[in-house]
């Protein structure tokens, strides 16, 4: 792939200015100088001298960010590292990615994620780092938080599985609370989905493929919101699945708690009917639900009962996923490079989102959520970040072409709309060959 | 005639003129396997691989005995763990598969939807023997066989299915296969071994053996994996077999003619009395016979070849 350069002096030409933030659509030419926006207005090809980008057609929106992404690296190299993740992300449109620390070691202290932040240092995509909730992510004592926060840690989250402990959970949010940084919790309840596969209901009874109750979701989830009722702090409830947890999380909300959710692409698009191809690309925690649950998701993220899209990329090697029997094969998908696609088709085509309310999803409404949302600001002599798509532009996904490392897509062969052309941030550009 | 499908995978959605085909194909077999030289040409030339995941003597016993009585070379490969166990993948053991030139893979597997990887993976022709809790259509085919036999025509036959449900690939292959050539099936077990949603089958659920009893021509009783037990399922072996264990007391209680099946092995004195398996209920000896039969249709029908003998 060609690397990002330096953002010298780059016009972008033509494109719509589409900022969800001032929900407006303009057409206009930007122009970058020293990876700065230096000119928003009207601009002649003729008298500039330095890079173009042909944007007549394309949306020029914030650079989206993506708040669940599992970069692997420290640990598992050969399944992703943070330079082919960062590609990947970039390669969707993304210029920044919160990493989940399940690696190995855990990002439970701070060399850890000192050693992530030394890894992405330099490169186009930031990489904001989340840290363990519990020491060695094993549900037990509270990382040292203030410590990890000070190293850079944005958020903190035990993904993979909950805290156990409830006990454990309310001191991690009352602690977390000091620092106004979000625990993000995966919600499941590990014995009622102990052994399984997909969601639990006719179509796992059908396969003879052993089941994962949606329950085993919602009652974490509720339990998670009465803990963060009677304690405060911050809640984020990561990959929401069912329709049981929309209804509880937008009842929360009403009352005024201080959570928010986020919804893969995954989850909006795909059925669980998907599993009778025995196809482990189509295993995720959680597991695909019904089409009731998926129209659920998509109300609440109508709503704003769901604040975010992330992609929940969760890279794996092929011999450990493709080529496994299903139930033997490890959860997670991959989804980095197809999400903006994703999403594109599913709401704005298929659901007739405003274009705008989609790109919120994917740039505001996370950053709000780790408080970053000042990195996204579109205006003369702030930082160029910037994702330009043509939204028109259809491809197919081939999986032998992404930029990460994992194969692992569920989503092979689809048309997708929305080709990302270029990116800019850090100071840095890329823009995609051909 | 020919299957409308490459593969025997399972019996959901196969059509009714397939297993039509193959129970008419497998009564053949059997009068050749009552003759003095039990043996025909017709596989001759054909390699056929019996890839067994998981152990199972029977089936595997009773597939090897089909290719022989049909002349094909056979090459067993028995592996008591998964593949991930084992360090290989189970595509590479389809690499290995299209390197031998093999013709028909019989496989079983402690994973559903192995023999449909494989399936996408193999030229050969592929045979569920077995997959997971997901089916084994060949279990289902020599059950519905011999009630064929025994009453002539399936539909209209009403056949309970008891025991634990939910983990069963032999319940899911007769449910799939019984109905589609019109016969009525019910499920009975405790609750907790009935799988989610089970009612949107469409059949009846007894939790009560008695009325399963009082309702059905034919039960066809599961085996109880004593695991189950040890996870929670139920209680114990002992109340287990006091509420859906079959007893000579309750069939002759229903005061009416009804058949007994059970795939084997048998757990005597668990889910159904010792005496019972060798008594005038029982067609269990029937369905064994029937196995090497049918599992002959199957192997001819998939090989493609035209004549019998
Ligand atoms: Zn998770």
């Amino acid at each position: 792939m060609n690397e990002p350069q330096q953002a010298k002096r780059v016009l972008i030409k033509g494109g719509t200015l589409l900022d969800p933030k001032r929900r407006s659509a303009e057409q206009v030419d930007i122009v970058i100088e020293n990876g700065r926006i230096a000119t928003i207005g009207r601009i002649e090809e003729a008298s500039f001298s330095g890079d173009v980008v042909d944007a007549r057609g394309h949306v020029v929106c914030p650079g989206l960010l993506d708040l669940h992404v599992h970069l692997r690296e420290p640990g598992q190299e050969d399944k992703e590292t943070i330079a082919t993740g960062c590609q990947a992300a970039m390669a969707g449109g993304f210029t920044a990615v919160c990493s989940m620390p399940n690696t190995d070691p855990p990002a439970d202290n701070r060399s850890v994620i000192e050693f992530i932040r030394e890894r992405a240092a330099g490169r186009l995509v930031t990489v904001y780092p989340i840290a363990a909730i519990t020491k060695g992510r094993q549900g037990e004592e509270i990382s040292e938080m203030a410590d990890l926060v000070e190293a850079g840690a944005v958020a903190f989250s035990d993904d993979g599985s909950s805290v156990k402990n409830t006990a454990v959970l309310r001191r991690a949010l009352e602690y977390s609370s000091m620092f106004d940084v979000p625990v993000i919790e995966h919600c499941e309840d590990p014995y009622l989905d102990e052994g399984g596969v997909m969601n639990e209901g006719f179509v796992a009874t059908e396969l003879g493929l052993p089941g994962m109750p949606r329950i085993a979701e919602e009652i974490i989830v509720q339990r998670d919101l009465s803990v963060l009722g009677y304690v405060g702090g911050r809640l984020h409830i990561a990959h929401v699945s069912t329709r049981g947890s929309v209804e509880l999380i937008r009842r929360a909300k009403e009352k005024g708690l201080a959570v928010t959710a986020e919804v893969t692409p995954h989850h909006l698009a795909l059925t669980d009917e998907e599993m009778r191809r025995f196809d482990s690309n189509f295993k995720m925690n959680p597991p695909l639900r019904t089409a009731e649950d998926v129209q659920a998701l998509i109300e609440g993220l109508r709503d704003g009962t769901i604040d975010a899209i992330a992609s929940d990329h969760a890279p794996h090697c092929v011999h450990e996923k493709d080529e496994l029997e299903l139930e033997y094969a490890p959860f997670g998908v991959i989804g980095l490079e197809t999400t903006l696609g994703v999403v594109l088709r599913v709401l704005v085509q298929e659901h007739s989102f405003p274009l705008a309310e989609v790109l919120d999803k994917l740039s505001y409404q996370p950053a709000r959520i780790i408080r970053k949302e000042e990195t996204l600001t579109i205006r003369e002599g702030a930082q160029a970040n910037l994702t330009v798509f043509a939204p028109e532009e259809r491809w197919r996904v081939d999986a032998n072409r992404f930029f990460s490392k994992g194969r692992n897509t569920p989503f092979r062969d689809w048309e997708l709309p929305g080709r990302v052309r270029a990116v800019f941030n850090n100071g840095l550009w890329w823009r995609r060959e051909a | 005639m020919s299957l409308s499908s490459r593969h025997l995978l399972g019996l959901q959605g196969v059509p009714r003129e397939d297993i039509q085909l193959i129970l008419d194909t497998a009564q053949t077999f059997k009068e050749v396997l009552q003759r003095p030289i039990p043996k025909v040409p017709t596989l001759r030339g054909k390699t056929v691989v019996n890839l067994f995941f998981e152990p199972s003597t029977r089936t595997r016993i009773s597939f090897e005995l089909a290719e022989k009585r049909l002349s094909a070379d056979t090459v067993n490969f028995t592996a008591s763990s998964s593949s991930v166990l084992k360090g290989e993948t189970l595509r590479d053991t389809a690499r290995n598969i299209e390197a031998m030139k093999v013709d028909i893979v019989v496989i079983r597997h402690s994973a559903a939807g192995a023999p449909h990887f494989l399936s996408r993976h193999v030229r050969a022709n592929v045979i569920n023997a077995g997959d997971g809790r997901h089916e084994h259509p060949t279990q289902a085919l020599l059950d519905m066989m011999t009630l064929r036999e025994k009453f002539g025509t399936l539909e209209g036959l009403r056949v309970a299915i008891v025991g634990d449900i939910a983990n069963s690939r032999v319940a899911r292959s007769n449910l799939y296969g019984l109905r589609t050539m019109g016969a009525e099936v019910a499920l009975c077990g405790p609750r907790t071994l009935i799988p989610a949603e089970a009612e949107l089958w469409g059949v009846p659920i007894f939790y009560d053996v008695d009325q399963a009893i009082a309702w059905a021509d034919v039960l066809n009783v599961l085996r109880i994996q004593r695991e189950r037990q040890a996870r929670g399922y139920f209680p114990s072996l002992r109340e287990y077999h006091m509420r859906w264990g079959i007893t000579r007391k309750r069939l002759e209680k229903a005061g009416k003619p009804i058949v007994i099946m059970h795939p084997g092995p048998i757990n005597r004195g668990i889910e159904l009395d010792s005496d019972l398996a060798d008594s005038e209920f029982s067609v269990i000896l029937d369905q064994v016979t029937n196995g090497v039969a049918v599992r002959m249709a199957v192997l001819y029908l998939l090989s493609g070849e035209t004549s019998v003998d």
